[in-house]
């Protein structure tokens, strides 16, 4: 291990920020009270309205009314709670159906796994080799018995991002409801529920440099969703247990310190990163969509070496990043989303993902693909791929 | 901080010994999975003599421990003879690695059956090898034998997943003692299927799970 350490990993966890722990510190050392009920007494009466404040402006972030604006334990759980908490109100009988993208992330595609167990059918949709799904196909799998689309804003691994408007659009005109996963856009790509049509929106801080665990659900007015953890009454009785205030308070604290310069400087490390790349290594592949894109995210495959081996060895330059290569994942499957853009595990399995933060700079760019440079000729050197004579024959480079 | 690797393994990873491959090799093979994705070529000279392994090479498509494990193969070979080279185990590579973790298991054990695939390949070429058997239940359980179990770092038949396994007319049914839902079933099924739908005389390969 070396002393520096560059963490170009920030779409599984973020540095927080030291506002946002200042922010945070007072509901933990002055006022700790849970929110009560108007009746009760003045620290739980305070605690209601920190809550409330936080709740207000993270609402506003996204259009929506406070009270339209549910605190969670994070992305994980507002998606199981969107799906779930819909089908649970709507009931799973009589042929009912779901339809997802092939590339959702594990919260929505776990969560529909297990309706289908439950008796509701769900439908995949597709996605082009740049990652976006195609409206057309969404509309030929409307049916009447279809009471959900969850389709996420961008993708966690190449970052794409899918034209909610238009899926909103076409959902309004079929009377279904519409679920987006905004873990990795909230903040950093624009989204406004007066303008788009969505009924669920699944937000989370830890991708914006706020604290772990804590997380959102946006739920339109009239939207039927029942609660699927049993409790209390909190979060307008859909969402019961103790109210993480610090968490919502640091939420709200760094959704405040975002703004449009930062994500125009991630932008710009994305963009760089890309174009070094291509210019510095050769045989290399981008995967996602080439514009429309998180400013945070690049995803390049590596033709003719594995992932893990270009993580371990940037990790002995203290650099993070992750592959969507099966060696590295907990279940040894190489990435779905890979699979389903481009459906070869060889373009999975020398995928590396860079994502940008706060705490990144334009020099510590410059010094990756120097050092990743020499780690893929050095790896390639001993690959039995891409030689001539070699078994390379059968392996495609785009 | 717990590291996966130790620090032998990382020391081949970062230095692998014998890389490269040969002109003209006595004996090669390459061993694949695309269901992890590496893969390891393995070049052999032998010494017409003495049967003894006197030039080895190795090339790979892997993580850290598939190249780890194709240094050490190289090296645990070079100067054996070919029937002590045919037996050595992934077990003995990993011990002389000081050890890698279970659920590498599946990658690394490449290099060890690339080692001896480069050797039947020269027993082929030199017409060492007897015709062809057909496919008995007991070949397809020697080949699953070549599928790791990643929960134990053991392959699928040491760790009793293997329940029933049916081979009728090119036709092979093999039942697993795991849910269709369990974290690694994909990976085993995918596996299983690659290493017996190579055999020559069979058709189809059927891998059932647990209800």
């Amino acid at each position: 291990m070396t002393e520096r350490t560059i963490y170009l990993d920030n779409a599984a966890a973020t540095r927080l920020d030291e506002a946002v722990l200042e922010a945070m510190k007072p509901c933990y050392f002055e006022n700790y009270a849970v929110a009560t009920s108007e009746f009760g007494y003045s620290q739980g009466l305070q605690a209601r309205e920190t809550l409330a404040e936080a709740r207000t402006k993270i609402a506003a972030a996204l259009g929506a009314e406070p009270d339209e604006f549910i605190f969670t334990s994070g992305n994980t759980e507002s998606s199981n709670l969107a799906l779930k908490g819909v089908a649970k109100s709507l009931g799973m009988q009589n042929g009912r159906r779901m339809i997802l993208s092939k590339i959702e992330d594990f919260p929505v595609l776990h969560s529909a796994r297990v309706l289908e167990k439950q008796g509701i059918a769900v439908d995949y949709l597709e996605v082009d080799g740049e990652g976006l799904i195609n409206i057309e196909q969404l509309e030929s799998l409307l049916r009447d018995e279809t009471i959900l689309v969850s389709i996420q804003h961008g993708n966690q691994e190449i970052g794409t991002i899918q034209d909610i408007a238009a899926i909103g659009q076409m959902c309004k005109r079929r009377k279904v409801l519409f679920h987006t996963d905004a873990t990795h856009t909230f903040g950093r790509v624009p989204i406004d529920v007066k303008k788009i049509n969505v009924d669920l929106i699944t937000v989370s801080a830890h991708t914006l440099h706020g604290p772990k665990g804590i997380g959102g659900l946006f739920v339109r007015k009239g939207t039927p969703l029942s609660k699927i953890m049993d409790g209390g009454f909190q979060e307008f009785d859909l969402r019961a247990g103790i109210e993480n205030i610090p968490g919502a308070v640091g939420f709200a604290k760094a959704l405040d310190l975002i703004t449009a310069e930062e994500n125009l400087r991630l932008q710009a490390m994305r963009d760089r990163m890309i174009a070094e790349v291509f210019k510095k290594i050769p045989l290399v592949t981008l995967n996602g969509h080439p514009v429309q894109r998180l400013p945070q995210n690049a995803n390049i495959t590596f033709h003719h070496v594995e992932g893990e081996s270009i993580t371990l060895h940037l990790d002995m330059y203290g650099i993070a990043v992750s592959t969507g290569s099966a060696c590295f994942s907990r279940s040894l499957e190489a990435s779905h989303v890979m699979m389903a853009i481009g459906g070869d595990h060889e373009r999975a399995h020398g995928s590396i993902r860079f994502t940008f933060g706060r705490y990144n700079s334009m020099e510590e760019i410059d010094f990756v693909v120097d050092t990743l440079a020499k780690i893929i000729e050095d790896l390639r050197r001993i690959s039995p791929l891409g030689k001539t004579g070699g078994a390379s024959n059968d392996i495609s480079v785009q | 901080m717990t590291f996966p690797y130790n620090e032998t393994v990382l020391e081949h990873f970062r230095n692998p010994r014998n890389v490269g491959s040969l002109d003209d090799p006595d004996g090669k093979a390459t061993e694949g999975s695309p269901a992890c994705g590496d893969m390891v070529s393995v070049y052999i000279n032998v010494d017409q003599d003495t049967k003894k392994i006197s030039d080895i090479k190795f090339e790979s498509y892997g993580c850290a421990s598939n190249i780890a494990t194709g240094s050490i193969i190289t090296e645990l070979a070079k100067g054996k003879t070919l029937e002590e080279a045919k037996n050595i185990t992934w077990k003995e590579a990993s011990e002389a690695l000081g050890g890698l973790p279970a659920i590498k298991a599946h990658c690394s054990v490449l290099a060890v059956e690339g080692l001896r695939s480069a050797i039947q390949n020269y027993e082929e070429k030199h017409g060492l090898v007897v015709g062809k058997e057909a496919t008995t239940e007991e070949i397809v359980r020697k080949r699953l034998r070549r599928v790791m179990n990643p929960m134990k770092g053991l392959d699928m038949v040491a760790t009793n997943l293997v329940k029933e396994v049916e081979v009728k007319d090119g036709v092979i049914r093999v039942s697993v003692d795991l849910p269709e839902s369990h974290q690694f079933a994909a990976s085993i099924k995918e596996e299983a299927k690659e290493r017996l739908e190579t055999l020559w005389d069979v058709k189809k390969v059927i891998i059932e799970f647990a209800k």
